[in-house]
């Protein structure tokens, strides 16, 4: 880790923290109260807890296997007061998000490699590309980036805007070009070039769409065709106020190009995170980054214990 | 996928029949069943308490039907009541004011705002030859004034110029004045994509309602939001003043509970939905639509909406004139109607979207695949267009021909032309009047058919 980012990693957490405030709020009201005075657990102490899990986008299903896990340690006797109860449901999150912990790495011998991002529509693709670039950038490796998404108005001028405001070389077509060919071109410009990572943007799109589906498989074939091991990297870029559809999305994208890796964006709003905890139970795929913030510094690799830990803190904080 | 409410609620209330009223106990399991699938579809909490709560003394006291089965019974009454919550009828946009008629646009990022706006100049202009203005106070995202220039272009909206550089105030001020030059309607203010603990971003659009005065001040939202949706609508509706909701990216498979938590907590209509990524997708609101997709009671209508989509009308309707004529449904039109289905995905996708399909037996469900239809439209490709034309005229040689000419062999070549037989004489019935139950019935048999040749009833 470089000594900028040392620098900002109090600054960062802290904007983590304000920005899962209102999980936490949910999770304060919920859990808070009830769990950090030495009370005895009943049942209302548990209901308490799986409406705050459910008010974060958890899933009933998971909610339910996290509660049911619970419960059957209550029942044990292993947990026997609510602070208890309390630090065995921070382990118990954070388990669960443990094994989708993956440090993101580029092969530097792929020349170039080749990372693809999807997902539906306003995600933050594009933005996230930015901050990804600059961060590979920082690393010291040469970067180039694909105006993939032809066909939202302007999206190309985005990417474009901000490459040459950040030096780096965007390959573009006109808007309505075939996304395919923009992908193939920036592909073999960059091995040309002898770039170290080319990151390819994508247009939206739902994933109930089998047209577009189709020509998201289009791009990769046509890619993977120049190099075999080609897209590198495939990341689905998730919303963090999505709800429950983050199954279906990743489980339709991965149908359509195999994902390696999640991104999740926008959790410096009111958006919860707890959709994590339902897609990790359904999928092995990793979690490479979180996106809390606009700045390039707000990008940053996901951790499961202080990312829970933010999540719990403020039940510590305002009942502490 | 889930099951549906409807089948869940059928087994849970199973032993019902027997009694006569629906009492406090005997739907508590059936509540339960409610307050899940409601959670499944992303409503928030809050609205899902206080709508079961709604649900429940609506359902009190009422006598089982002996016709309906309790389940059916059950889920028509919460059906009823997610209509009525999410408003009955359908509320227009309000345009009575002196021109220009002001819309602000207001959402999270990535809510679909822009393309929202567009939509709406397309929609206001088309339907109700209004003339239409468009303006983007986004001086934040990179391209944002180049995508609504685009986009106004293409929905033939008058596009009023601005720049990063400029304040908001300041485009709204200079905007409003060359509406009003220009004998524009509508002016549709389109604003940046801001959080809703963004304090400095919510007094800015805060302040620009004040100054602009809109008639409307439309709420954009994701149908795919999760419990979110409430928070950001309740931050939203606290600074500004609402007064409509447009539900964005509604062609997905989300089941779309944020529609009702916005409404509920707002209080303020759903005015549209968004579909589709081209800028003719605005659609009024149907309650009654989404309110069996948050049921998850099938998809059948975005089955229906995705054929109509897709299907080539012109196409179409030159099989129904020729029907109409008398005309035999030939070999070449069946191709047609292969190639149109996988259009749609194939026969696989859309059977997902027929409800009760993933209860059929497991074996059921494994003969229906692409394949066989995939295989069927070669077998069609290897022959002559006399043969398809005159599917009387295949016989043991030309059969043999063909399965060579598609790699199959004759057995196969003879279901297809068996159920290509009845397929004809379906349509036949379809082009008589009243033929339509007919063919109903018909159709099962050709499933059966498609399936494996046989009917199924002989399989099991």
């Amino acid at each position: 880790m470089s000594e900028g980012e040392v620098k900002n990693e109090g600054g960062f957490w802290k904007r983590l923290r304000s920005g899962l405030s209102k999980t936490r709020d949910a999770l304060g009201t919920g859990v808070g109260n009830l769990l950090l005075g030495e009370k005895e657990i009943d049942e209302e102490v548990l209901e308490d807890l799986e409406t705050a899990l459910l008010l974060t986008d958890v899933g009933v299903e998971a909610t339910t296997d996290i509660m049911d896990d619970l419960a059957a340690r209550v029942q044990r006797r292993e947990l026997n007061n609510t602070r208890a109860l309390h630090g065995a449901l921070g382990r118990l999150l954070t388990q669960r998000l443990q094994a989708h912990v993956k440090p993101f790495q580029v092969d530097r011998q792929a020349k170039p490699f080749v990372i693809f991002f999807v997902g539906v529509n306003g995600v933050g693709k594009t933005t996230t590309i930015g901050k990804l670039a600059k961060r590979l950038q920082g690393e010291g490796l040469s970067v180039m980036l694909a105006a993939g998404d032809t066909f939202r108005a302007a999206a190309v001028e985005q990417l474009q805007a901000w490459g040459e405001r950040n030096g780096v070389p965007v390959i573009a077509q006109s808007q309505g070009s075939d996304s395919a060919s923009v992908v193939y071109d920036a592909v073999q410009a960059a091995a040309a070039r002898g770039a170290d990572v080319l990151l390819a943007d994508t247009a939206g799109r739902l994933q109930a769409k089998t047209n577009l589906m189709e020509e998201l498989r289009k791009i990769s074939r046509v890619v993977s065709r120049f190099d075999e091991s080609a897209p590198h990297e495939v990341l689905l870029v998730l919303d963090a106020g999505v709800g429950q559809n983050a199954l279906s999305q990743v489980k339709e994208f991965d149908a359509a190009v195999p994902l390696t890796g999640l991104v999740v964006t926008k959790l410096d709003g009111t958006a919860k995170a707890g959709v994590l905890f339902a897609v990790a139970q359904q999928t092995d795929l990793p979690i490479y980054f979180i996106g809390v913030g606009e700045g390039v510094e707000d990008l940053r690799p996901f951790e499961a214990e202080p990312f829970v830990e933010a999540l719990l803190a403020q039940a510590t904080e305002e009942n502490g | 996928m889930f099951d549906s409410l409807s089948e869940r609620l059928t087994q849970t209330l199973k032993g019902l029949t027997g009694k006569a009223r629906l009492t406090e106990e005997n739907i508590s399991a059936a509540m339960r069943d409610v307050r899940r699938a409601l959670l499944e579809a992303d409503v928030a909490l809050p609205v899902v308490k206080e709508f079961t709560d709604k649900v429940r003394s609506r359902a009190l006291g009422q006598v089982v039907n002996a016709a309906l089965n309790p389940g059916e019974q059950f889920v028509k009454i919460v059906h009823d009541e997610l209509v009525h919550v999410m408003g009955d009828a359908n509320d227009a946009l309000n345009l009575q004011t002196t021109p220009p008629a002001i819309v602000l646009m207001a959402g999270l990022q990535g809510a679909g705002k822009t393309t929202t706006v567009a939509k709406l100049a397309l929609l206001l202009k088309s339907r109700e030859k209004k003339k239409v203005a468009v303006v983007s106070a986004d001086v934040y995202r990179p391209a944002a004034i180049k995508q609504l220039e685009t986009l106004a272009g293409e929905a033939g909206a008058h596009f009023i110029p601005s720049s990063a550089d400029e304040k908001p105030s300041a485009i709204a001020e200079r905007a409003v004045g060359e509406a009003k030059r220009a004998f524009a309607d509508v002016l549709i203010v389109d604003t940046a994509g801001r959080l809703a603990v963004d304090e400095d971003m919510m007094a800015e659009i805060r302040a620009l309602q004040a100054q602009l005065k809109p008639i409307e001040t439309l709420f954009v939202v994701d149908a795919m939001t999760g419990q979110d949706a409430a928070n950001t609508a309740r931050a939203f509706n606290d600074v500004l003043d609402l007064t409509g909701v447009v539900l964005a990216k509604a062609d997905g498979d989300a089941r779309g509970g944020a529609a009702l938590s916005v409404r509920s907590i707002t209080g303020k209509p759903i005015k549209f939905i968004g579909v589709g990524e081209k800028i003719d997708g605005l659609e009024p609101f149907y309650p009654d639509r989404l309110a069996s997709r948050i049921l998850g009671m099938g998809d059948l209508m975005s089955l229906i909406e995705e054929a109509q989509r897709k299907v080539d009308k012109k196409k179409a309707e030159k099989l129904a004139r020729k029907l109409e004529k008398g005309r035999k449904f030939d070999l070449e039109d069946f191709r047609e109607q292969l190639n149109q289905m996988a259009s749609m995905g194939g026969i696989t996708s859309m059977m997902d979207k027929v409800p009760g399909m993933s209860q059929l037996p497991k074996n059921v469900q494994e003969q229906v695949n692409d394949d066989q239809f995939l295989r069927m439209g070669v077998i069609i490709d290897s022959m002559t267009p006399h043969e398809r034309r005159f599917p009387d005229v295949i016989t043991g040689s030309r059969k043999q021909r063909i399965a060579r000419g598609s790699g199959t062999s004759v057995p196969d070549i003879n279901r297809l032309l068996k159920q290509h037989k009845q397929m004809q004489k379906m349509m036949k019935k379809f082009s008589k009047k009243g033929g339509m139950q007919k063919m109903m019935r018909g159709l099962s048999a050709m499933q059966g058919a498609a399936a494996g040749g046989r009917p199924p009833a002989r399989r099991r």
